[in-house]
């Protein structure tokens, strides 16, 4: 027998409460994994975008159109290679359920900005010649059972055509391929083009949603944001540019603050599992008062019995945790290929195994920390007294 | 024979409320070392709470006790807790078992505070468990034992660290007659075989008979001590 042994037949002193209290630390943590995993899916951005890359976007707010002249100005900006545009579509696919990002763009010069979309040249050039075509990633075409020639019929729900209807019909002239790993909202978009959206559209002619640049030497990514921003300043359309990866975040936050809200629910959830391990930790000890005063008459220490009793409180946080989170990985893989759509790059990192665990251990701590200073205040005579 | 307990002037007392109650007025007593003594008297006359100081649970008022060779009132409660489970093993009128061990690791439990390797730990526990007569319930947990087995596996856990004092509050208080007197016949046994000294509180006289020497308590004093 050892100490952790000691501690762990204590934790089964009563084996359906035990059982129960670690079920819903399970759960509680099951949950972390989970949602901590959504809210660094919507920064994912973050971290996969190049830095030879910035959009260029409304100073006020990115929902804000931007007229596409600016493009002719920004080329000529120092340190600017190239520069595109796309706008946000919206509108779904036969349900609004089949929901995809779709951008209208300009064909040839959106795959020079992002020369890490694979298409056949021949599907490029009949994009870049069909009005109505439209390119989608090989995954996206799989998915729907799409094939080249397909007329594929979009609702939209922000862009009306002239007539007043909102079908909007393409022809699907080729697929391109995403590197693999690359699970970002670009990685997984319709692409159409631009110019017949801008010439079908009800209004907002001539505007776009952001401009994408590519940047001439990296390291001077800064300068060039700044004087391509310098353009436009005091004109009624000025401009703010930034990275890619502040831009993901932005058009995340549109639907509000994702780690603020995933916070929230997660600081309910263990609020609540700090009230009723707390109190399963509390009752515990309470009915083992006599017990533990037998260890002290044996000869164990005031700070070893309390250390014990800390002990229980920890050891059935951290391993309820460490099982929340193990099925949490277990079932990550399913649920990332089922929202990979909505959330591509959904997946638990092993920074969010640690960050959970750690928190196991401080929530052992923080309910362990009352009755573990009780027992060791308690004195022998007064406690064996009780039995 | 030397003294292994030695009370000099020894007084304890609690204040309830606005009121202090004596409950030991300076008590001398000597035990020697290979006497199996008794305390008795009638309730309230001090007797646990003697045990208790004499176990080094509880600290005097007033007064000295050496215990072992130590002056237990000079002892941190560290240092304390560190001599009771090196010099004293108890016995408990209820036992007092640990019901999610089994008997074994109740037995091996004083051993985790020595140095004793795990196979040494479980060995030992072993011959404790075989000098009570219990070798064979040695995987059973208390709640699979009758009230007397629970009192040998206690006994066997107060004896596993070869103490200097066996300390026993009313030891048969709750068993029946045939039971009380094989406990005090094993530790009669244990104290003329083994050679250990045992303090034992108890109300029963035939209890009693099973010691050397009979220390009759009242009112938190001395008043009789019969040599058997």
């Amino acid at each position: 027998m050892s100490f952790l042994s000691l501690i762990w037949a204590g934790l089964f002193r009563r084996k359906t409460r035990t059982v129960l209290t670690l079920f819903s630390i399970i759960v509680a943590f099951l949950l972390f994994g989970l949602l901590r995993s959504i809210a660094d899916a919507f920064t994912v951005g973050v971290d996969v975008a190049g830095v030879d890359r910035l959009i260029v976007q409304p100073k006020y707010s990115i929902i804000d159109p931007l007229p596409i002249s600016h493009a002719s100005q920004i080329v000529h900006a120092p340190g600017v290679a190239m520069v595109t545009h796309a706008d946000w579509f919206g509108g779904f696919y036969q349900e609004r359920k089949n929901f995809f990002p779709k951008y209208p763009v300009n064909p040839r010069e959106w795959f020079a900005v992002y020369p890490e979309f694979r298409i056949d040249p021949a599907q490029l050039d009949a994009f870049e010649r069909t009005r109505t075509g439209t390119v989608v990633p090989a995954a996206l075409a799989a998915k729907y059972g799409w094939h080249v020639g397909d007329k594929i019929p979009i609702e939209a729900d922000i862009y009306p055509k002239k007539d007043g209807t909102r079908l909007w019909e393409f022809d699907l002239v080729g697929t391109y391929d995403t590197p693999s790993g690359d699970s970002s909202q670009n990685g997984s978009v319709f692409l159409f083009n631009y110019d017949y959206f801008d010439e079908a559209r009800q209004f907002g002619q001539g505007q776009v949603g952001w401009f994408v640049v590519r940047v001439a030497d990296p390291s001077k990514a800064a300068e060039v944001a700044r004087s391509i921003d310098k353009l436009f300043e005091n004109s009624p359309n000025e401009t703010r540019t930034a990275t890619e990866a502040e831009f993901a975040r932005q058009f995340a936050n549109q639907i509000g603050n994702i780690g603020l809200m995933m916070g929230g629910i997660l600081g309910a959830v263990f609020f609540t599992i700090i009230l009723l391990t707390g109190n399963t930790m509390a009752q515990t000890f309470r009915e083992r008062v006599p017990e533990l005063a037998v260890l002290k008459t044996l000869g164990f220490s005031d700070a070893l019995v309390s250390l014990l009793v800390l002990g229980e409180a920890v050891l059935l946080c951290a391993v309820g945790g460490a099982i929340g989170l193990g099925i949490a990985a277990l079932l990550a893989p399913g649920v990332a290929h089922g929202i990979k759509d909505i959330l591509p790059g959904f997946e638990i990192v092993w920074q969010t195994v640690v960050l959970g665990l750690a928190i196991a251990v401080l929530l052992g701590l923080v309910v362990g920390a009352v009755p573990a200073l009780t027992a060791r205040r308690l004195r022998i005579v007064d406690a064996l007294r009780e039995r | 024979m030397s003294a292994i307990v030695s009370l000099s002037k020894v007084s304890k007392s609690y204040t309830r409320g606005k009121q202090e109650v004596v409950v030991l007025r300076d008590l001398d007593l000597n035990i020697e070392e290979g006497d199996f003594a008794a305390l008795m008297g009638p309730s309230g006359s001090g007797k646990t709470t003697l045990l208790n100081l004499i176990g080094g649970l509880d600290q005097p008022t007033s007064g000295s006790i050496t215990v072992a060779g130590q002056q237990l009132e000079k002892l941190s409660a560290k240092a304390l807790a560190r001599w009771r489970a090196e010099k004293i093993g108890f016995v408990f009128q209820f036992y007092n078992l640990l019901p999610v061990l089994t008997a074994q690791r109740n037995v091996e439990l004083p051993l985790l505070l020595t140095k004793l390797s795990a196979a040494q730990r479980k060995k030992n526990a072993a011959t404790a468990l075989q000098i009570v007569g219990l070798e064979d319930r040695a995987g059973h947990k208390p709640g699979e034992l009758s009230g007397g087995q629970q009192q040998r596996v206690a006994i066997a856990r107060a004896l596993v660290a070869d103490p200097t004092l066996l300390i026993c509050d009313e030891p048969t208080g709750d068993l029946d007659r045939d039971t009380a007197d094989e406990i005090l016949d094993l530790l009669a046994l244990l104290n003329r075989e083994h050679g250990k000294t045992i303090v034992m509180v108890t109300h029963d006289p035939k209890a009693a008979d099973h010691a050397r020497h009979v220390l009759h308590l009242d009112k938190g004093q001395l008043v009789e001590q019969v040599h058997a």
